[in-house]
Parts: C-alpha cells; structure tokens; sequence
C-alpha cells in the first residue's frame, strides 16, 4: 500500500499527511510534486490543504489545471482512490470530479476549532474502519467550507449515501448549532458516484494522535490500508 | 485593438460575505437608501493586435466558461471595446 501526497505551490498540510501515514500508520508514502506529470502507482493519492497558489481567483480555481491535476483526473477516473481535504476538497470541487461548491462561512469568519462529524456510510473505501453513527472528533480550519449545491445536487447526494460526514455535537445530534460554516444539509464530507473520490472539510491527518486532541482521524487512513 | 472587460458576480441566493459586510457599513453610515449591494470580480483581456471581435468574443467566452466563473456559484457579462494600439 502506498500513498501518494501532491505538493502544490502553498500546501501546509502536506507534511502533516506525510507524517501520519509514514510514522503513526508505518505506511508507505511519497510526495507528488504539481508539476509532475507521470503519476506512479500509487494506491491512494491525497490532495492536501492549505492555500494552493494563494487561493487566487476561487479556492482550488488554478491548482485545478496545474499539471499534476490532469493527471489526478486520469486516475480517478480508472478508479483510482483520491482523498482531498480542505483546500483538497476544494480542488475536487472546481475540478469537476465532486459536486457543488464551497463558499464563504456564513458567519464570515475563519473558523479554526475542533468539532465533531457523524459517520453516515461506513460502506466505502474511506470508512469501511468506522462505525455508522460513529462520532469522530477533529479540527476545521477554514474561511471557504460551507458546502453549496442546487437541490436537486443536495438530494442525489442524499438518495445515493454519498454523504459521508455531517457536522453534529458531541453526542451525534445533528443541529445547526453543530454546523460551523452553514453548509447546506449539514455536509462535511462527500463522495463521488462510484466511491473512489472523497473530498472534507475537516482535518483527519491533524487528528491521529490522542496526545494531539484526538486519534479519530486514523480511521479514514485505516479503512484506506484496508 | 479589442479589450474585454468581464464581470463575474454570485448567482441570485448566494451568499455575498463582502457585498453583505460592505452594505452594512454603509447603513452604519447613513446610507438607507441601498436596497440591495452586491460585489463581483472585474477582468480585463486585452488581445493581440490581428485578433478581430468575432475571435476576441470567442476566446472571452472559453476563458469566463473555463476559469474565470465557476458555473455552480457564479454568472458572468462581458464587453468588447475598440481601443488604439
């Protein structure tokens, strides 16, 4: 098993990702510059955060068509599993290879605090190691993640389970308190149609060490080592 | 020469933070009789000298539909002016 992190012009989330699969998993991992163009094989690829090119224009707009990103489309189309977080996820959305969109929090600020998110399908490749209703504890931290989509985006969505995580309390109660930036039906993580492209807005790989906060990050990158 | 000036601005129902922040502020000055303020990006292509306005139209449209604007949030208009070398 080995993991591919890509490298874009203002990542900050690379290493973290690096370190968690390398040292707390033991797992095998190796950058991926944006530039590179012959993507080895590799078994899982993570688009990491951060503010790829300044997150000029829209967050994710310019990565989008860097290099390396032609390439991820490729490879996701022949199946080939992808984990974008944060800024990631943005780039999957404005590559086209997720639904929708992420605009500014609804309360306009920054947002960087720990919340919790409820596992809704424990039936993919992302979290196959996680309970349903499972409440997972880890940070978010950004101005763009209130995910948006029209309806009949937001309902597909829902009718094929491809809503992995939603925002909730402590105790699993999903309520708008819980959500942080006023995503619409409370989403925090989606997949695409076949399963292989997961994109969120909270930080597992900030998330794997219990002297850190929490460990309950480990479980996306667990059920990835399948 | 043909310049394009492009706006790109939320479709209705999306959420405009500065448009809303901007409006409010101005409220707070005494302004009461905006109804409504929005905010958009302004863009402007210049092309190269031999390119004519049917081309200069063309390539505005394939840049707004390919970066410029993302389709789910946004819309965009455009103009084409003349302008000297």
């Amino acid at each position: 098993m080995k993991f591919g992190i890509v490298v874009f012009p203002g990542s900050n989330c690379d290493y973290d990702a690096y370190y968690v699969i390398k040292r707390v998993l033991g797992a095998e991992v190796e950058y991926i510059w944006h530039k590179d163009t012959a993507l080895r094989l590799f078994d899982a690829v993570i688009l990491p955060g951060g503010f790829s090119y300044g997150d000029y224009l829209r967050p994710g707009a310019v990565a989008r068509f860097s290099p390396v990103m032609q390439e991820i489309v490729r490879y996701a189309h022949e199946g080939g599993r992808v984990l974008g977080i944060c800024n990631g996820f943005q780039i999957l959305l404005e590559s086209g290879l997720l639904p929708g969109a992420l605009i500014a929090n609804d309360h306009l600020r920054f947002c960087c605090r720990q919340i919790h998110l409820k596992v809704m399908n424990n039936q993919t490749d992302f979290t196959r190691k996680l309970g349903t209703d499972q409440v997972l504890q880890m940070p978010i931290a950004h101005y763009s993640g209130n995910y948006f989509a029209d309806a009949d985006t937001l309902k597909q969505l829902e009718d094929e389970d491809r809503i992995l995580f939603k925002y909730c309390s402590p105790e699993g109660e999903i309520t708008a308190e819980a959500n942080p930036n006023g995503s619409a039906l409370d989403i925090a993580g989606i997949v695409n149609q076949e399963g292989n492209v997961l994109g969120m807005m909270p930080h597992p790989e900030r998330a794997a060490e219990k002297i850190l906060g929490s460990a309950d990050g480990l479980g996306i990158f667990n059920s990835l080592l399948g | 020469m043909w310049i394009a000036k492009v706006i790109v601005t939320y479709k209705p129902g999306i959420l405009d933070p500065e448009g809303k922040t901007i409006q409010h502020a101005l409220t707070q000055l005494g302004f009461l009789d905006i109804e409504n303020l929005e905010t958009g990006k302004y863009f402007e292509l210049k092309f190269k000298s031999g390119i004519d306005r049917e081309k200069a139209e063309a390539l505005t449209r394939e840049t707004c539909e390919k970066i410029l604007h993302n389709p789910v949030i946004q819309k965009y208009t455009f103009q084409l002016n003349e302008v000297s070398a």
